[in-house]
């Protein structure tokens, strides 16, 4: 799955296509913080991880667990372009009985690691999968995506504890930082920073990223792999929506609904 | 009668377990020497996660375990166990049927000394209404082994609530255990007490008792408060002249709703034994609480009374 950056870039693209269609018209979805996320959702399915999407539980996988379970829309869109099921089923997201639940269902959806969505607990249990992937002596990687308004959760920081204690190298965080929660503005709903100081303070080695730049996201995780002995955080500055100019870092669109005319013109953006 | 403590037991057996089984894996929240997950920890110290005072990223931290495929078994006071990390059970281990199992120790009001915050009175109730748990709660040292062997054998999130202080064995050597069973303790035909916990003694207590003034009283061990094989409830519930539910718990949402929820519509009278609707209290010692919480044969023998009245 080595792709080029052009290519990825067009992934990341089809992706937030894919979420668009989700979405519909008329009903809410978790439009902002999917398509803050395309970008590396984009790498980390077709560059970056070890994974076969016809083998859904081979065990020398890479693993991807999505804390902040409610951008579920942008990891439907990577597996069903994976091939982890048909595409058919992006069609029937959140309708009773549906594969594609409205979060992340390890029971239902080929590819998903664990049930999450209850905020601040994906990344506990992240660290107890890396650290029974090094109990068996196991080289695959744990990739975790967290929110800069989830954070406010203080399950974050136990397990912000518990991974440098453990010393979790095989766990990569991505925080997906797009300065917007489902109320308003962190810094002036709720603020979570400095994110830097606490996160070293909380023993991880920190790199930043551009999260909507392809080569630079590539570039940061391969820095990341050189790193032992620690967890890594990355800090991806994002754009909420960002790829749907009228809903970049506008908070409405955190779950909001698309009109028929937002829907077409967010369509055609992204084709 | 043998007395055994409960948490030895576990522990003793833990450590059997990480012997036979390398998946098996522990984790504590600082109260080890209490739990007696040391004895584990001692043995398997790459297998033993201190997760320090931190029940809710200890849970979740098992699910992420039980994902590479381990059995976790977490550890804390019952209390703490089940209330600080509901939430962690709920979504992180039940929606989707993890190999975790929760045991909380310390439970009911045995924890005498440190009172309300440390007693758990409601915690059945709260795991029992998670879909996809197991609810356990031994009578004794004898059936804690059995129990604790079991649930480390089944796939799936169950939730064992221990007692702090020595037990007298009921649960005989030779049963087989099986989750989801109650167990006839002793024969009778007058009245049936359905006990679980501690209870189980306390209604044998007075059972004996009241044998010697011609009444006579079937008990039965319910320690599988979910699932619960609800026919043989039924069929023990026959032929007797009323039933009493007893256990060391609220009344609410533990054995008493369970009994009569599976015996509503029959004519049998019951009455129900356990905490009323009240957090607990320190004590200097663990008899003082069960007499004011009226966890005793005498409240039993009372309520049989009542029935026979």
């Amino acid at each position: 799955m080595n792709k080029t950056i052009q290519e990825l870039e067009k992934m990341a693209r089809k992706l937030r296509y894919n979420v668009v269609q989700m979405i519909g018209v008329g009903q809410k979805g978790h439009l902002g913080g999917s398509c803050s996320l395309a970008d590396i959702v984009a790498v980390l399915y077709f560059s970056r991880m070890k994974h076969k999407p016809e083998n859904p539980s081979w065990e020398d996988r890479d693993r991807f667990l999505l804390s902040k379970g409610h951008a579920a829309l942008i990891q439907y869109a990577a597996l069903a372009e994976a091939g982890y099921f048909s595409k058919d089923e992006i069609n029937k997201v959140k309708s009773l009985g549906a594969m594609l639940q409205g979060h992340p269902d390890m029971k239902t959806t080929p590819g998903i690691e664990a049930n999450t969505g209850s905020l601040g607990q994906g990344l506990s249990m992240a660290c107890g999968i890396a650290a029974g992937l090094k109990l068996d002596k196991k080289e695959s990687n744990v990739y975790c995506i967290i929110g800069d308004g989830e954070i406010a959760e203080g399950q974050i920081w136990e397990a912000a504890m518990t991974a440098s204690y453990y010393k979790l190298d095989n766990l990569v965080v991505f925080l997906d930082k797009n300065n917007l929660q489902a109320t308003g503005q962190i810094i002036r709903r709720y603020n979570t920073n400095p994110l830097v100081e606490k996160w070293l303070a909380f023993g991880w080695h920190v790199l930043e990223t551009d999260g909507h730049n392809i080569k630079e996201i590539i570039e940061t995780l391969d820095k990341a792999d050189t790193i032992k002995g620690q967890p890594k955080l990355i800090i991806a500055h994002t754009i909420k929506g960002k790829g749907i100019p009228f809903a970049e870092d506008v908070v409405a669109f955190h779950n909001g609904e698309l009109t028929q005319d937002q829907f077409e013109q967010a369509c055609k953006e992204l084709t | 009668m043998k007395i055994q403590n409960p948490r030895q037991v576990y522990g003793e057996t833990l450590l059997e377990l990480g012997k036979e089984n390398k998946n098996i894996v522990v984790l504590e929240a600082d109260l080890s020497k209490s739990t007696m997950s040391c004895l584990f920890e001692e043995q398997f110290p790459n297998r033993f996660f201190e997760m320090g005072i931190g029940e809710a990223n200890m849970t979740s931290f098992a699910a992420g375990l039980s994902l590479t495929g381990k059995v976790a078994f977490t550890n804390s006071f019952a209390v703490f166990a089940s209330g600080r990390a509901y939430d962690q059970i709920r979504q992180a281990i039940c929606i989707s049927k993890l190999n975790v199992k929760i045991v909380g120790s310390s439970a009911g009001l045995s924890d005498f000394g440190d009172g309300s915050t440390h007693q758990s009175v409601e915690d059945a109730a709260i795991m029992r209404a998670i879909p996809n748990m197991t609810v356990l709660v031994p009578a004794d040292g004898i059936e804690t082994r059995k129990m604790t062997r079991k649930i480390a054998a089944y796939n799936g999130p169950v939730y064992m609530r221990l007692n702090r202080n020595d037990l007298p064995d009921v649960f005989p050597e030779d049963e087989e255990y099986e989750i989801g069973e109650p167990y006839l303790v002793r024969e009778g035909n007058d009245i049936v007490v359905f006990a679980n916990g501690i209870m189980v003694s306390k209604a044998l207590n007075a059972a004996e008792i009241l044998d010697k003034t011609g009444i006579s009283v079937r008990v039965i061990n319910v320690s599988s408060l979910k699932p619960i094989n609800e026919e043989k409830i039924k069929k023990f519930a026959v032929g007797v002249k009323g039933i009493i539910t007893a256990e060391e718990h609220s009344l609410i949402g533990g054995l008493a709703d369970v009994i009569t929820f599976i015996l509503r519509g029959q004519n049998s009278p019951i009455e129900c034994v356990g905490i009323e609707d009240r957090f607990g209290q320190s004590a200097h010692s663990y008899d003082e609480l069960l007499v004011e919480y009226g966890l005793t044969p005498e409240n039993i023998i009372r309520s049989v009374k009542k029935l026979l009245s």
